[in-house]
């Protein structure tokens, strides 16, 4: 073919032109719309779990079911009230122990020692406990005090979780801390008040909401854990007897119904998982609405 | 009022300001001590734990792959286990990262503000869903599905020429529980990669943009060399998470011990090193079998450790190069 004339010419080009960029549209429209199908294909598993488990929980709630211990196995009679009454001590002890302990540890690392090596391997080590394996922060529970005092007990169940909780604490206190403006700290300083009257009645109650949802998402991930409640709290079908015998919870309790070979443990075991979700739910409603009643806007 | 009164209420104040403060850094240095203190307690509790074994097999631990419980004819190893962790794990990120990737670009460059906010709220849900109900949920539904929609057709189609397809699927095996951890990872991976396109520089857009890009050509020039080890951090992250999860894992890998359960294809029943602790813990037979499991739980800690030194590393190194490109 010859190119004789100019437009001749420039069609070629044109031609050529047009080729490439209905491939780069093409292209364009191919990975938009594989980004799409991802998106779907994510939603669906959630969509099903909260189905099936808001399904097949609600038939096996009722009075029974929340204020009763287990029945025999298999009879499908009784229900969960230990399971319930057991994560409320154990994740309220755990809490207990860890948010004291990771709000301080957060203030010290934002407030007392930004830089330096013992600030920098606290937070490194706070890094690398928040990224362990909660099955291995069981064993912790388990050699130090299941080992020493002879039996599965609220207690090893309570310090392993506190060790899972405490450096998301720890996190979130130190990075809400700081974002609070330095002015409102000046402020303090020349009204002459202490370091400590500072930090807790005008830095604190101003990074207050942030250090709060950090607290919940932490109690929240701490009452779904099963694996170290396996190695230190064992589960038992009975209430709370004290704090050095072993407890139930719901989530062990919904991991050895499912186990179990009946219809209604499985019934038993959505019953209890739709109540976690529930419980899970219900603290941070609960918190959102402590959030907007009683808001505090630091001025900048 | 005298003067001496005056020196008097000062030095009063001072002093009391003086040990609020003692007081009060005491109590944060002592805060901080004690989370150190919680760090060293995981490594003595493992430690100790699992000393017992290392000194009776040694480094053999590692290697061997029987288990046997029987008193007298104990003998222990970890092999199998550790191949189980990694294949799942692997199967998790091949199918977790590209679709998290998918899901960030959709968020951060496609969709818009309205339905990408949407879509973060829904992605922070699914990351508060506790592993226990995802395994009550892949126990008991999704493992159907598994089995009827993927791993029946591709043993049907491949079993005869590929090893890795050739066992009859159950639904209960590596597979599922790699698909799985692949959905209990995706919320993660996605919203950290899409927090790390976010701080990509609008101007960098632009100007693929004002060249003539297509979106996903300004993604592949503009958005990606900025996030690539951010990405890689990220799906670290969540590698960490897939090989430290225990109960997801337990209740739908299949749970077999000893050699039978090295995996010969994707669709063998497993056992990883978490599910193995989770279920025999509570059944264990003798003392050594005890520090046996401990002693998967110390190789599971010193992985994982790994893994996430080297993520937080390539984030903050991400996080670096980004607060360059916005201060030039």
């Amino acid at each position: 073919m010859t190119l004789n004339s100019k437009s001749d010419y420039s069609n070629i080009v044109s031609q050529a032109v047009n080729k490439k960029y209905r491939k780069r549209m093409f292209v364009n429209k191919f990975v938009t719309i594989g980004t799409i199908i991802c998106v779907i294909a994510a939603i669906i598993p959630l969509a099903s779990i909260l189905i099936e488990v808001v399904r097949n929980g609600i038939s096996a709630i009722s009075f029974e079911f929340l204020t009763q211990p287990q029945g025999s196995i298999g009879s499908g009679s009784g229900g969960i009230a230990p399971a319930i009454q057991g994560t409320i001590i154990v994740v309220g002890l755990a809490a207990a122990i860890a948010t004291p302990v990771g709000v301080l540890t957060g203030i010290y690392l934002s407030e007392f020692a930004k830089e330096g090596i013992f600030p920098n391997t606290v937070r490194f080590f706070n890094d690398v406990l928040t990224g362990l394996p909660s099955i291995v922060i069981g064993i912790v529970g388990y050699v130090t005090i299941v080992l020493t005092t002879g039996s599965f007990s609220v207690m090893a169940g309570a310090l392993s979780l506190s060790i899972i909780m405490m450096p998301i604490v720890v996190r979130v206190t130190e990075e809400t801390l700081k974002v609070v403006p330095y002015s409102l700290r000046e402020a303090g300083h020349s009204l002459g008040l202490s370091k400590a009257k500072i930090t807790l009645f005008i830095v604190l109650p101003a990074a207050k909401d942030g250090i709060l949802t950090g607290i919940v998402i932490a109690i929240s991930r701490i009452a779904g854990e099963t694996a170290p409640l396996i190695m230190t709290i064992l589960g038992t079908s009975l209430f709370f007897t004290g704090i050095t015998g072993p407890v139930d919870a719901l989530p062990l309790r919904i991991w050895r119904l499912a186990s179990q070979p009946y219809e209604s443990a499985h019934a038993f075991g959505w019953g209890s998982a739709l109540i976690l979700i529930l419980m899970i739910l219900a603290l941070s409603m609960g918190l959102r609405l402590l959030i907007q009643r009683k808001s505090y806007k630091p001025v900048t | 009022m005298g003067s001496k009164h005056k020196q008097y209420l000062s030095t009063l104040f001072t002093a009391r300001k003086k040990r609020h403060d003692k007081l009060f850094a005491g109590l944060a240095v002592g805060a901080a001590v004690y989370t150190l203190l919680m760090v060293a307690l995981v490594g003595f509790s493992v430690t100790k734990g699992s000393v017992d074994i290392f000194s009776k097999e040694g480094i053999n631990f590692l290697t061997k792959s029987d288990w046997n419980a029987v008193e007298g004819r104990e003998s222990y190893g970890a092999l199998p286990y550790i191949i189980g962790t990694l294949l799942s794990a692997g199967i998790a990120m091949a199918i977790g990262v590209p679709i998290s990737l998918a899901i960030a670009i959709f968020i951060s460059e496609i969709a818009p503000p309205k339905i990408g906010t949407v879509l973060s709220f829904i992605s922070e849900l699914l990351a508060a869903v506790p592993s226990i109900i995802y395994g009550l949920w892949a126990l008991f539904v999704f493992r159907f599905w598994t089995r009827d929609l993927i791993e029946k057709p591709l043993y049907d189609a491949f079993h005869g020429y590929l090893p890795f397809f050739a066992k009859t699927p159950f639904g209960l095996d590596i597979f599922t529980a790699g698909i799985v951890l692949a959905i209990m990872i995706i919320p993660i991976i996605s919203s950290i990669c899409r927090e790390v396109m976010r701080v990509v520089p609008y101007s960098q857009r632009e100007a693929a943009y004002s060249l003539g890009a297509t979106r996903w050509e300004t993604v592949r020039t503009a958005v990606f060399p900025y996030v690539k080890s951010g990405i890689i951090g990220a799906s670290m992250l969540g590698l960490g998470r897939a090989i430290g999860e225990t109960i997801l894992v337990t209740m739908v890998i299949g749970n077999v011990i000893g050699p039978g359960a090295i995996p010969t294809s994707l669709f063998s029943q497993g056992q990883t090193l978490a599910s193995l602790v989770a279920n025999e813990f509570n059944e264990a037979s003798s003392d050594l079998q005890l520090s046996a499991l401990i002693a998967l739980g110390a190789i599971l800690l010193v992985i994982t450790m790994a893994v996430n030194i080297v993520a937080r590393l390539l984030v903050k190194k991400k996080v670096k190069i980004k607060s360059g490109a916005i201060s030039q």
